[in-house]
């Protein structure tokens, strides 16, 4: 009662300044989850070891929060200094009681109307930086927030929403900017990656990932194609403090299944991109799909490693790529340091001396249809992967799915969808799914775990030995870091599209994830 | 597209399915007689308030299967068994293709039926006389999916041409719930 009455009495003034150093420092401050993969690094790590492996059997729900959107609830919530923030779709903010789940504060924002949406009206979640939340909405602006209130601080539109653009990404900040990209890689949009001032707002830089006239990479573009060359920059991208790089994902070009009037490469679609994070110069890339057309984004979280690789320390960045391949690079200069498959695929004999795949042929989209591996929806998608420095391994939710591409043509309209063909799944098979741990500093495989269909849950690692994720069907579970077997499981009733997070409270632990329209936080029952 | 188009096309998308009412040559009275005597078929199958759920619903039937289909169906019930994965169906909340199942329990238990519905840790499981099982996985000592494979006999021999020529005539009148 002691102990209530004081925290009750002390309670939380929502005063909090999070700085950059302290998320720069974030692995230092456990108890809080201060961006949206919890670091810099995109780990999804948490250090936390309250809930473990001898423990996590009794992990029971604490509070649920529900929202009153039918739409997915993807966003990982944000915690700092005992408040929660989050968003919801479709662009929406709130900040939770940690002790109840209870809104603090609630931002509402109205859509000015239809918006072109390929894959549902959802947000991924907020930034936090000093005393603003930005948020990015469904048509195209990017919006600050004060932190201890919810009211609007600014508002700035990125792009026409009537063209195509949509923002379903949560935002990084870091020093004294705000970076976000934009969706509509189905509706012909040129994407960009912009920067933005947090105390004013005011646009810091703008990077196209779609090089115009008399810019490099332009000449991979057919004629007039680059206007609607896409290459959506639609996930939260990682970043090194040290270099002061930005690693930022692309997604594909446009349109997504007919490449015959996009000869060419199409940079930089498909692609990881090195950007410097002051300027928004691009220092290096790599592109892992060269002219695309079976929509294989490349809006993964990049996840930077420090290891000794074959002998060197090197600073390393992991990705498990939409296409079927693991890769590894050199996250100073970019260079490819290996590809290994870890999904089934049946489109590259494998990757060459570089990198660059080696296409099977006929295996592009055909009017008749052409069965590829994987699917349209990849071999992972934008869910979170997880690495654990305490076992060194990177949990991918990879799919086991194959889709029968058609390819069609499309005359671009704005702000219509413009994909140039369609899928459909493979008749009389189940897909199916699976985490799988990987050894990043080799790419192979060290267990699997089998999920009952195609994952759209992120992964979540902890210094309890713990993995976390969900499916599909409902479940949130726990497998051990080190075998991959599962220790616990929590029928929550609606699928999980969102990553789990976990922060502490009052001395507990706790994980954090959604679940259709409810947000579960699970702590450990205390034993009778 | 105006919301006129849009109206147009999910019309021409819905009429894909349906196939038109085939002429029958059959006694359609005669066949229903049999369906749910002689042939038992209603032991599985469900027609508007009545009939077992261990196979698809044949209330309408009518409306989506031709003649040549449902002999088919009737003489060699694995030639088509259903199947409804596709791409962008994201999630499966109640799968609906009557997967038949085979598990073994751990405690040696062995129960044969139609997967009702299934996650990554759990299964559940109808048998033949209508009770519903639900197992965790790891209390399975097997578990056997049977793809391809359908409990339904097949009716050659069992009913005659002719009777089956009248089932079939049932089968092509049931155009949905009255």
């Amino acid at each position: 009662m002691k102990v209530l009455l004081t925290l009750f009495l002390t309670g939380f003034t929502l005063t909090a300044q999070v700085t950059y150093e302290r998320i720069a420092a974030a692995a230092s401050e456990a108890g809080n989850w201060l961006t949206y993969s919890g670091g810099y690094a995109g780990y999804r790590y948490s250090a936390l070891r309250r809930i473990n492996r001898t423990n996590v059997a009794r992990l029971r729900p604490a509070w649920i929060y529900q929202t009153n959107d039918l739409n997915n609830f993807e966003a990982t919530p944000i915690v700092a200094d005992g408040v929660m923030y989050i968003s919801e779709p479709p662009s929406n903010a709130a900040a939770l009681d940690l002790r109840t789940g209870r809104p603090i504060w609630m931002f509402r924002r109205p859509l000015p109307g239809p918006v072109g949406v390929c894959c549902g009206q959802v947000n991924r979640g907020v930034a936090l930086l000093g005393d603003r939340v930005f948020l990015g909405t469904l048509d195209g602006h990017l919006l600050a927030l004060d932190s201890r209130t919810g009211h609007l601080l600014w508002d700035r539109a990125l792009a026409d929403y009537q063209s195509g653009y949509s923002i379903t990404v949560a935002p990084l900040a870091l020093k004294d900017k705000v970076i976000v990209g934009v969706s509509g890689g189905e509706y012909g949009i040129r994407g960009f990656l912009d920067a933005y001032d947090v105390r004013s707002g005011e646009r810091l830089w703008r990077f196209w990932t779609v090089p115009g006239p008399g810019e490099p990479g332009h000449d991979t573009w057919e004629g007039d194609s680059w206007k609607t060359g896409s290459a959506a920059t639609w996930l939260t991208g990682s970043y090194d403090p040290a270099l002061n790089l930005l690693y930022w994902g692309t997604g594909n070009p446009g349109p997504n299944y007919n490449g015959e009037g996009r000869s060419g490469d199409n940079l930089y679609s498909t692609s990881l991109l090195a950007l410097d994070a002051s300027t928004g110069k691009l220092k290096w890339y790599f592109q892992f799909t060269p002219h695309d057309t079976h929509d294989w984004d490349a809006n993964h979280v990049p996840v930077l490693i420090d290891a000794v690789f074959q002998g060197k320390p090197r600073k390393l960045v992991a990705v498990a790529n939409r296409n079927g391949f693991f890769y590894l690079f050199d996250r100073q200069t970019g260079e490819y340091l290996l590809g290994r498959q870890y999904a089934k695929q049946t489109w590259a004999k494998g990757l060459d001396g570089r990198g660059r795949p080696i296409v099977i042929p006929a295996t592009e989209p055909a009017p008749e249809g052409t069965l590829v591996f994987p699917g349209v929806h990849g071999a992972t998608n934008w869910n979170s992967p997880s690495y654990s420095p305490d076992t060194r391994l990177m949990y991918v939710a990879a799919r086991e799915e194959g889709t029968v591409f058609y390819r069609a043509t499309a005359e671009y309209k704005a702000g219509s969808y413009f994909s140039a063909g369609g899928m459909r799944g493979i008749p009389g098979v189940e897909p199916s799914g699976s985490i799988k741990a990987l050894d990043p500093l080799t790419g192979e495989q060290r267990w699997e775990f089998p999920l009952h269909s195609p994952p759209w849950a992120g992964v979540l690692s902890t210094a309890g030995g713990l993995v976390f994720s969900g499916t599909n069907e409902g479940n949130i579970f726990a497998l051990d870091a080190a075998s991959g077997k599962a220790l616990w499981d929590f029928q929550a009733g609606a699928p999980v599209y969102a990553g789990p997070m976990s922060y502490e409270f009052e001395g507990k632990q706790y994980l954090a994830v959604t679940a259709g329209r409810s947000l579960m936080a699970f702590t450990v029952a205390e034993q009778p | 597209m105006t919301a006129a188009e849009n109206r147009q096309l999910v019309g021409y998308v819905r009429g894909l399915g349906r196939a038109k009412a085939a002429p029958s040559q059959g006694d359609r009275a005669n066949g229903e007689r049999l369906f749910w005597s002689k042939g038992n078929c209603g032991q599985c199958h469900t027609v508007g308030p009545r009939g077992g759920r261990l196979g698809p619903d044949l209330t309408a039937i009518g409306t989506s299967r031709g003649p040549d289909h449902l002999r088919e169906s009737l003489l060699n019930p694995e030639a088509d068994v259903p199947d409804t994965f596709t791409a962008y169906r994201r999630v499966i909340y109640m799968p609906d293709n009557f997967l038949q199942v085979r598990v073994i329990t751990r405690d040696g238990r062995q129960i044969t039926g139609i997967r009702v519905n299934e996650d990554t840790f759990t299964i559940q499981i109808r048998d033949s006389s209508d009770r519903v099982y639900s197992f965790r996985k790891d209390e399975l000592h097997e578990l056997h999916k049977d793809w391809g494979k359908s409990p339904m006999p097949g009716y050659r021999g069992v009913l005659s041409d002719s009777e089956i020529q009248d089932v079939i005539a049932y089968l092509l009148s049931l155009q949905g719930a009255p």
